[in-house]
């Protein structure tokens, strides 16, 4: 890894995914997410960013159900999901796995369909997470013929590499692996397999730019929501001291 | 609680009295950590003991039912999810749902919500898109699939497939109308004539809408009626819905009421640290939930 912290790296990949998209919605504990949202707002990109979760000026005025609504309606654009596994077909689970009983499915089941674009981001790339079949699907990666469904799938990202969804063969490739991890890592690591091109290019670095914003407005906006996650990447931001 | 009641509003003189009108059993709609949890409320519940709740996520849940879960208080939860947020997984809830030891139905978000508008509106269910293929279909019989009725009409001929293939049936899916026996929640501020402000916390009116019984603390009370100012109307319960209300300040404690007090934070990571154990889930109960007088921030 270079002179850069993790988190930082993964926040510029997700802001290349979030591309030329409107509207993103950002849900809960997705502290990475919120900071590739809040570095292309520092780019100077005209992009309206649902905090669900921002303590002061959510943006939301019907309760929780206004998220769903607008995501009903097709206008969210992109929105995250993790998983305490994820499968080769894009499956997620956020309920059990071996034996385990994570917190629960959220609004996933609804949230992957009706979202135009889903990125999948889960930090651990290890095969207890990347599993070839998952225990239980909160929210399936595709559905057949005749069943509604505006949007799935973008792509994976872990703390390791990048797969991009391939939507017609139902399967992902691998896209990129972050410096500091090399191909056999990441197969070593992944349960499902995965489509690979002859030579993989590793990740774009953060730019000497996109630091000095991430360290700068981004740390300071992140922090404000996301306490824990601004001492840990930043060490600013101790609101609760003060309380 | 068979018939709804229209009654006057009731005020009560705390948050034990608040607990009290709740019998065990009762199956309770509650807001997550972020949306006004009515936490002194909850306390006294764990204080006189409540036995068999049934905890309804709307729609999710966190230290509200964690507390309530580690203190033997609950037989079901109901819920798109459990968790403290930053703070991690909800201890309490995770044990006893690995051991089997309270049922657990789990829902997704948009069916909790679309549930209770159902409810509010007093028709059987609610249509919603997406949710098919997930297994939480198949363990939950309540939900049903139907085709899409109105497949052939207007807004709903939204795929091309429907244009190629005439057999498309189009399955869609309803939340059956739910409405819980009690909304418990928190409120910035109560009016004499029994409307509570809810702001821009919404969800806590259609749960008070589509609840048989509402109860509500609240921090300060206000002269007069809410409801004849302009500017506090449209964030207003209606004291129609408000069954009881008691005052507990910083009754949200340790979570937050927006522009009164933030989140405490570093309480809650000494919640979800203690509570890893039963051990010290139960010093944690001893120091900050069963001795009455300190049930509130010492801040």
């Amino acid at each position: 890894m270079g002179p850069y912290a993790r988190e930082e790296l993964l926040a510029c990949v997700i802001a290349r995914l979030i591309g030329d998209a409107a509207h993103v919605a950002v849900g809960a504990a997705s502290p990475i997410p919120a900071t590739a949202c809040a570095l292309l707002a520092a780019r100077g990109k005209e992009l309206r960013v649902s905090l669900l979760h921002k303590r002061k000026g959510n943006p939301f005025s019907e309760g929780s159900r206004e998220l769903f609504d607008l995501a009903g309606q097709g206008r969210i654009d992109v929105f995250f999901l993790g998983g305490a596994q994820i499968d080769g077909e894009a499956n997620v689970n956020l309920v059990r796995a071996e034996g385990r009983r994570f917190p629960g499915s959220f609004g996933s089941a609804f949230m992957y369909f009706t979202a135009r674009r889903t990125i999948l981001f889960r930090e651990e790339h290890s095969r207890r997470v990347l599993v070839p079949k998952v225990e239980f699907v909160s929210a399936p990666g595709s559905s057949p013929p005749g069943v509604w469904r505006r949007g799935g799938p973008q792509a994976l990202l872990t703390g390791k590499a990048l797969f991009a969804w391939q939507a017609e063969r139902r399967r992902f490739r691998l896209d990129s692996v972050h410096p500091g991890s090399s191909l056999e890592e990441v197969r070593e690591c992944t349960g499902f397999d995965f489509d690979c091109g002859p030579a993989v290019p590793a990740t774009a670095e953060p730019s000497p730019a996109d630091l000095a914003l991430l360290r700068g407005p981004v740390a300071r906006e992140i922090a404000a929501n996301y306490p824990a996650f601004g001492r840990k990447v930043w060490e600013v931001g101790a609101s609760h001291s003060k309380s | 609680m068979d018939a709804l009641p229209a009654n006057a509003t009731r005020f009560l003189a705390d948050a034990e009295a608040l607990a009290a009108q709740i019998p065990d059993g009762a199956q309770i709609a509650m807001p997550p950590d972020y949306s006004l949890p009515a936490m002194a409320v909850v306390r006294a519940l764990v204080r006189r003991r409540a036995q068999g709740l049934r905890l309804f996520g709307v729609p999710v849940l966190g230290l509200c039912a964690d507390l309530l879960i580690g203190a033997g208080c609950v037989a079901e939860v109901e819920t798109s999810a459990v968790s403290l947020g930053e703070a991690g997984l909800a201890p309490r809830f995770t044990e006893a749902a690995e051991k089997g030891e309270i049922g657990v139905r789990d829902a997704t978000c948009p069916m909790v919500h679309s549930g209770l508008q159902a409810a509010e509106k007093g028709v059987p269910f609610m249509p919603l898109r997406g949710v098919l293929g997930s297994d939480l279909v198949a363990q939950r019989p309540d939900w049903k699939v139907i085709d899409n009725p109105m497949r052939n009409q207007g807004q709903s001929r939204i795929s091309k497939k429907s244009d190629s293939d005439p057999d498309f049936e189009d399955p869609i899916i309803l939340a059956p109308a739910i409405s819980p026996d009690v909304a418990l929640f928190h409120a910035r501020w109560a009016d004499r004539a029994g409307n509570v402000w809810l702001g821009r916390r919404r969800e806590l009116a259609t749960i008070a809408h589509a609840a048989k019984a509402c109860y509500v603390s609240y921090e300060h009370l206000r002269e007069g009626d809410m409801l004849e100012d302009e500017l506090l109307a449209p964030g207003v319960l209606g004291s129609v819905y408000v069954s009881a209300l008691a005052p507990a300040p910083r009754g949200a404690w340790p979570l937050g009421v927006a522009d009164e007090y933030p989140i405490d934070d570093a309480h809650l990571m000494t919640y979800a640290k203690a509570a890893k154990t039963r051990e010290g889930f139960r010093r944690y109960l001893e120091q900050w939930v069963l001795t009455p007088e300190k049930n509130f921030s010492p801040a």
